[in-house]
């Protein structure tokens, strides 16, 4: 059901591990989906991605998206980053089968809370960032809205 | 391959496959046609028809063939529910029966039936108790299922047979994991109509069975021929049935050898599993369960990664991960016993064969624990935990 690139990904995933003392971090996704993932991002004075790294509690997509965008976001600068979508994500992939777009668009979800946790420390305005949907723990689901 | 799957379906037996063939080639013939030929293919299905009865301590006349388990049980619903709507509309079932059950449940609520969903303990047990305070007066049916397809916990059939007896309310069992692994006999336990599928014991696919007691109203499911005594029509699975009928004969002869077998393989693979990796938990009934069924919950995973890991590794095996399910939500089964939803994604699901051995066993555990080690390194909840565990 996966392509080949996919399952690439998955065996060997890229980037995967954690940054001490990271530029920005962004954790998204809930337990109750069962997808969550966390992108490390170091960013260098002149606000390029020097480095980025990734955690995923998730199914084969979910880890493959996690890994093809920081292939993608790493060595760009932070507008550039921004560019990339979860389109851009599954094109890189040859593709997603439909029931694992939304694991595409939480890779995209995680790079953006990652720069939005950047932005913030560094009190920088990335233009057309906004701030990301708090991710939701199984233990905080009572804080849940709905 | 190492094949632990056998919940979902299992290898066609050699001598299955054999019976089976002549009804493809020489004995090709309809079974409602008056010639030689045709009553050699009804002589065949009424064979079948007495070996499956036989095994459950039923009458031929209360075997009727279907497409497989799923189709008896909507059929048990619907028909029960028509035909005994004038007596009341009200359904006792539980929380984790099959889809099969649980959606019919579901079409026949919108067709205004009103249906009691049992909850279910943390082995995923029903309660008696509970069972006897949702009898109403209009109370028609329980469906209460032999075994779980997910977590193998055996239901008390006995004891709800009973109940359903003494209050005069039809009781209906999914019996599909459960037959051919556990001896039934329906005047024992009192079932009234039982499901049941040959492809879970080493039969063919697309043949099942409804058995349905003598003298109960019982309305057509497929309109037409005069088929199994003009309740389902459609001229016989012929070969189907005929490996049905050579599976039931294969299972319940080999059933105890069997048994022993699995019993120690799967008493192995959970205790294995369970203290070699850490934070894992069976799922289920420790002592009333299948004698093939293992599942189990790595904490901190997701289940579909691990069965494609496995997979690389020649391992066949399932989960309840919402992944796998293709929906948004865990295993609802796993979630009425009361796991949170990170442990029912975490779900695997090994169902064994008398032809597994202790190596394979062996090269599970292994695998399995290779495998969770290197899926928790790649876990931001493992993270998270191990970074609480260590400023505690």
């Amino acid at each position: 059901m996966y392509t080949e690139k996919v399952m690439d990904h998955f065996q060997n995933p890229r980037n995967m591990g954690e940054i001490e003392n990271p530029a920005g971090v962004g954790t998204v996704g809930n337990a109750k989906c069962g997808d969550i993932m966390r992108m490390y991002l170091d960013i260098d004075d002149a606000g390029i991605i020097q480095d980025v790294k990734f955690k995923t509690f998730g199914c084969g997509a979910a880890v493959a998206t996690s890994s093809m965008a920081t292939e993608l976001v790493k060595g760009k600068r932070v507008e550039e980053a921004m560019q990339v979508t979860n389109k851009a994500v599954m094109e890189a992939l040859d593709g997603l089968p439909p029931a694992k777009v939304h694991c595409s668009l939480l890779a995209e979800e995680a790079i953006h809370a990652a720069l939005w946790d950047y932005a913030q420390k560094h009190h920088l305005v990335i233009e057309g960032l906004k701030e990301p949907k708090k991710d939701i723990h199984e233990d905080e689901e009572e804080e849940e809205a709905d | 391959m190492i094949y632990l799957d056998n919940a979902a379906t299992t290898k066609t037996a050699p001598e299955v496959v054999e019976a089976m063939l002549p009804y493809f080639t020489e004995h090709f013939g309809n079974a409602s046609s008056i010639y030689a030929l045709g009553s050699a293919s009804k002589k065949a299905v009424n064979a079948a028809r007495r070996t499956i009865a036989e095994s459950i301590g039923a009458k031929m006349e209360e075997i009727y063939f279907t497409a497989g388990g799923s189709e008896s049980d909507n059929w048990a619903l619907k028909a029960v529910a028509e035909a005994y709507e004038g007596k009341g509309r009200h359904i006792i079932t539980s929380k984790i029966e099959h889809h099969a059950v649980l959606h019919t449940c579901e079409y026949l609520q919108k067709n205004g039936f009103e249906v009691t969903y049992l909850d279910v303990d943390e082995t995923g047990l029903i309660s008696v108790e509970a069972l006897k305070a949702a009898i109403r007066p209009d109370t028609i049916l329980i469906s209460i299922m032999f075994a779980n397809n997910e977590i193998g916990t055996i239901e008390p059939i006995a004891e709800i047979g009973a109940i359903a007896k003494k209050h005069g309310i039809l009781f209906h069992t999914d019996a599909v994991q459960a037959f051919g692994q556990l001896p039934i006999d329906v005047e024992e336990l009192h079932i009234d109509l039982l499901s049941a599928s040959a492809h879970k014991l080493n039969g063919p696919k697309g043949i099942g069975f409804l058995y349905v007691r003598n003298g109960l109203k019982l309305r057509s499911f497929i309109h037409g021929g005069a088929q199994e005594r003009s309740k389902r029509a459609g001229t016989e699975n012929v070969p189907a049935i005929v490996g049905f009928g050579k599976a039931v004969e294969r299972a319940m002869l080999m059933m105890e050898e069997k048994t022993q077998k699995e019993l120690k393989l799967r008493d192995y693979l959970m205790k294995h599993l369970e203290e070699e990796v850490p934070y894992a938990f069976v799922n289920g009934h420790r002592k009333n369960r299948l004698p093939n069924n293992v599942n189990i919950s790595f904490r901190f995973i997701e289940g579909e990664s691990l069965l494609i890991m496995l997979d690389m590794k020649g391992i066949c095996a399932s989960s309840g991960s919402a992944c796998t399910s293709g929906s948004l939500d865990p295993s609802h089964v796993l979630l009425a016993i009361g796991l949170k939803h990170e442990e029912a994604h975490g779900s695997l699901r090994l169902t064994l064969s008398e032809e597994n051995t202790m190596e394979e066993m062996d090269v599970v555990v292994e695998e399995v624990k290779e495998i969770v080690d290197k899926l928790r390194a790649m876990s931001p909840l493992y993270e998270d935990f191990v970074k609480k565990q260590g400023k505690q």
